[in-house]
Parts: C-alpha cells; structure tokens; sequence
C-alpha cells in the first residue's frame, strides 16, 4: 500500500531498513533531510546505530571508512561541495576495498554557488573507482539504497546512490516501503573477511611501490567492471521480491520501431516518457535510462542501441574545455559497432533550470540535425548572455 | 491532471501545505507529487510550491508553468508577475486577504479568504495554509475536508491538532463548496 512521503524521508527509512551499524555524515542542502531523520530514528531509539556528527564531510567519510574497516555497515550522505571536501577520502576507501553506501543528493557546484539540482558533483568523482548508480524516481532511490548494500558487500566496493536533490530528495509522492522481513531476506548480516581485528592487527592503507602499484589498481578497475553482474543480480533479486525492476545496469522504454533514442540519467527520464506521450506527432523515441554509470555498461548500452540511427544524449553536467562527459564514453563504447548511430551532447538543467515538456520537440529537432551535435547546452537564454556570445 | 501552484513567504508552510494537499490526494487514491522551488532559505523571501495530482500514474517532475488553481497566502505577492504567471484560461486563484478580488484588483476567478484572521482566532498565530487548503477543497470539491482532517493528524497532535481541526472546519464554513468543481460545472454543461 503506497504511502506518501518526502524523498528524502523514505530514504532515511530505507537506509534504516538495511540495520546500519555506523552512520556519519554533515548536513549539506539538499542532502539534510536524510541525514536529519537517520538521526531521529537513531535518537527515538528506532534504529539501534551509531550516528557520529562530525565537524566536516572529510570526516564524515573518515569515519565511515573506519567503521566499515572495522566491519560495520556504515552509511553516509553528501552532496555538491561536500562530496569534493569528502573525494580525497572517497579514493582511500575504494582503494583499499571497503564496502559502504553514500547518497548523493544531487547538487552543482560552486562557484558561483547554487544549493539547486545537477549531476556535476557526482560526475566530479567519476574516477574515485565507486559504483554509481542513478535514479529516476523516488521509488526507485528506495528500491536501489537496499540493492546497494547487497552489492557493496559482495563486491567489497562502495556504492554512490545518485538521487537529484529537491527534484527527488524533497518531493512528496507514493511510495512503497518493504517491511523489515522482506529487507531483511535480501540483505544479509554485514560480513567483511578482512576486517580490522585487534587479535590479528594489521596496517592498510600503507604506501604502495611502482613493483605494484599498478597492479592493485588494475585489480580494482578489474573488480569494478566485474560488478555490474553483482548490480543485474541485486536488481533481478529484488524485482522479484518486490516486483520492481529498474532494468539493472540500463532501462529503455518507448516501440521497438523507434529510430532516435534519449540517453539521459536520474528524474528526467520521467519527464521525458510524459513528454514523449504528449507529442503522439513526433518521431517514436527510444528512452533509455543510463541506472548505472560505473561500471559502464559497455554491451549492454550496444544492444540497446541497436536498430538506432540517432542518440541524444542528455547530460545533467559539463566537462568546461572539452563539453560532453557521458557522451564521451556512449561514443567510445558505440565506436566498437559496424552500424552504431549519430551520437549527439547535450545538456540541459544545469544548476536547478527546469526541465519541463517543452525540452523534448527540442531534443528531435536535434537528432534530425545536419551535422552531429558535438555539445550543446541545449537550454542556453541568450538574453542572460553578453552579446558577443549570442549565436 | 490537476496542477496547484502555491505562493507565499518562507515561514508561511507554503512547502507544508503542498505536502498536506498532496497527502490528502494520495490518501484519496490519487497519483500526486508535491514539490517547492526554493529560492534563498529565509524567512519572508517569497517562495513557490507546486502540487500535480491526477487519477491515473504520470511521471513528468517539472515545475508548474501553468496551474489550474494558485494558492496565494501574502496578498502583496499579487504584485510580483511571477505570481499570477501563465494561469490556464479559467483557472482560479484563491487569495489569503480581508479585501475582495475586485478590490485586490483581480480580473479572473478568484476568491479571498481572510485567512490570517482565521487563524490567529483558532490558532493564535497568523498562519494561513491549513485553513487555505481547507477552502480550497471546499471551492473545489477536490478532495473530502475529513481526509484533509486525518492528513492534519499525521503531522501534528494534541492541542495544535485540535486547533488547526478547529481552523479548517471554520475556513471551509467560510466559502461557497463545489463552485469551482470541474466535474459539477461540466455535468451543469458549463
């Protein structure tokens, strides 16, 4: 039975369900309200969990390296400045193989400073060797915390549950919560083998020389492209236990005849589908929903391409002096096909812009373009621009 | 699809009664989504709250650009265009003011409640929201005032529950029910 609830309240609730033992993390718009009723249910006693409030994000994560070192399931949550203050830690922790789950709500980056959604700062920790994972819906944040906690434990890597801030964390909507049962048979017990242990002390985290170095990180990028079979699992496991499935590593919808796809990752692929049924005129499009973004789901993204001439890809970030990033790779992986469509960037809601209906007529105009669109920002106000930059 | 935007001030629950109404919707059986644009974080900039609802599932999460029904709770918030932007032809605005819609100068459907006053006599602080969402179902005939009733009790108990009760039940007392009802205009042949 759905009940309504706030994102980011349904969100506590769901990292709850997954009993962690060690939550820490500092409040940062629009990640607050998670962290804030993480705390009650600790505080009420409803969650039997060490919340550690910290002075800063850098130790927000410190703290949860510790704990999870120390074979606890551990939990944090960030978002825009705090998850670049946290990035130096998030490297250690996926470099010396220990497993967590991190929100990030979502938020641009600074400067100049906006608390409003885009995708720029979990795209700025793209390369800290996490799993990432992002949602399109609130339903889908609650469905993929659970998942992440599975995965994380069996990959011995940490997970980054990607949600849009306001856009998701702070609405209301239905929502369906498991019991405590149903998580509780798909998650198991924290287990880490190599947790710290002061009868057999041992030192991570010490320096590495050039006669290895290379090869822990290629175990590492090894482990991590081996992790989307653990994410499919995850996601297929649980669809079944609760009769939702995201897709795994990519969801597309839309007819089989459709000749352009949309690209795009988090809550505009929603708008998308709805702007899609409101232009019954318009080409059919194929709306693919990129859920996980490291690994990088290299076939699966080729045989979702497949029978397409066109791809928009939508991003929610910039690359400033090269332009697309995920479309960066989607033409990498789809360079590898004899017959792989156009491939065009753009982005669009940087910094909290809606995204409204009126996106999509402008998204075909686009795939029905001359040249292939190399990037673009697609919802640019010239009028906001010096005269010198207006096309 | 029904689309609700509500204006007002930080401080005034514009953001709150967004989630009351679209709690109540989904109580109702309703698909709705309840959300705020937040400009600066602080009391008394203005601030915007946007609530969708429909029979049937929909996925779209963009910000209304076109609402059938404003809410406005700071009267003074009429004179920033931003306020009364893109109304859908026949859409109605139901104002928090003492003063009538012609007097406040309005050309559409609109209808005012004196909603401070309503609640520093019930509540004892001039907080409009609840007992503007009480009107405006009543206007409306949206959505039952007991179901409103039980949303107020999943969020407030004791005695600021009995007194907001007590305000709601005097608010929908104070407007005309079903006068902006779709579905009773339609079956007049409106």
């Amino acid at each position: 039975m759905p009940q309504a609830l706030e994102g980011s309240q349904a969100i506590a609730r769901a990292v709850a369900l997954c009993r962690p033992q060690v939550v820490s993390a500092y409040p940062i718009t629009p990640q607050t309200h998670i962290v804030e009723n993480i705390a009650k249910l600790v505080a009420d006693g409803q969650l039997e969990c060490e919340y550690v409030s910290v002075e800063s994000e850098h130790s927000a994560a410190s703290v949860v390296l510790g704990a999870a070192a120390a074979g606890s399931r551990a939990y944090t949550a960030s978002a825009s400045q705090g998850i670049l203050l946290m990035s130096e830690v998030l490297y250690d922790i996926s470099g010396l193989r220990v497993p967590m789950v991190l929100t990030c709500a979502n938020r641009a980056l600074s400067g100049p400073i906006s608390i409003w959604n885009d995708q720029s700062d979990s795209m700025a920790v793209r390369d800290a060797g996490w799993i990432q994972l992002y949602c399109t819906s609130n339903q889908e944040a609650v469905d993929t915390h659970i998942q992440a906690f599975r995965i994380a434990q069996e990959t011995e890597l940490p997970v980054m549950v990607c949600m849009d801030g306001f856009t998701l964390t702070h609405t209301m909507e239905p929502l369906d919560l498991p019991t405590q049962e149903e998580v509780d048979a798909f998650l198991p017990p924290f287990r880490f083998d190599r947790m710290l242990d002061p009868q057999a002390p041992v030192s991570i985290g010490t320096m590495v020389g050039p006669e290895a170095y290379s090869e822990l990180r290629y175990a590492n990028h090894h482990d991590l492209l081996g992790a989307a079979d653990n994410i499919l699992r995850a996601n297929a496991d649980w669809a079944e236990a609760s009769g939702r499935d995201w897709g795994g590593l990519l969801r597309t919808s839309g007819p089989a005849e459709a000749r352009i796809g949309l690209l795009g990752l988090g809550s505009l692929i929603g708008t998308l589908q709805d702007a899609a049924l409101a232009h019954p005129e318009l080409p059919p499009t194929r709306i693919m929903a990129l859920r996980a973004f490291r690994p990088f789901p290299i076939e699966a993204l080729q045989a979702a391409c497949e029978g397409l001439d066109e791809l928009v890809v939508i991003e929610r970030a910039f690359s400033p002096g090269f332009g697309a990033i995920v479309a960066a790779e989607v033409r990498a992986a789809l360079s590898e096909l004899p017959q792989a469509p156009r491939v065009h960037a753009v982005a669009v809601g940087l910094g909290g812009r809606d995204i409204g209906l009126s996106l999509y007529p402008r998204l075909i105009e686009v795939a029905h373009g001359e040249h292939a669109e190399r990037f673009r920002i697609l919802d640019l106000d010239p009028e906001r621009l010096p005269q010198e930059l207006r096309a | 699809m029904i689309e609700v935007r509500i204006h007002g001030r930080g401080g005034q629950g514009n953001v709150a009664a967004s989630y009351l109404l679209a709690g109540t919707a989904i109580d109702q059986g309703w698909h709705a989504l309840a959300f705020p644009a937040f400009g600066a974080e602080r009391r008394g900039a203005p601030v915007a709250a946007f609530v969708r609802m429909d029979r049937s599932p929909f996925s779209r999460r963009d910000q209304i650009a076109h609402p059938d029904y404003l809410i406005v709770q700071d009267e003074a918030l009429l004179h920033d265009a931003a306020t009364l932007a893109g109304l859908k032809p026949g859409g109605g605005v139901l104002v928090n003011s003492p003063r009538t819609p012609t007097e406040l100068g309005l050309d559409v459907k609109a209808y005012s409640l004196p909603a401070n006053a309503l609640a520093e006599k019930h509540l004892g602080r001039p907080v409009p929201n609840t007992a503007l969402l009480a009107a405006f179902i009543t206007l409306t005939g949206l959505l039952p005032l007991e179901a409103l009733s039980h949303e107020l009790g999943q969020r407030f108990k004791g005695a600021v529950l009995d007194k907001n009760r007590t305000l709601i039940a005097a608010a929908a007392e104070a407007v005309e029910a079903d006068i902006w009802n779709q579905e009773v205009a339609h079956a007049a042949g409106a």
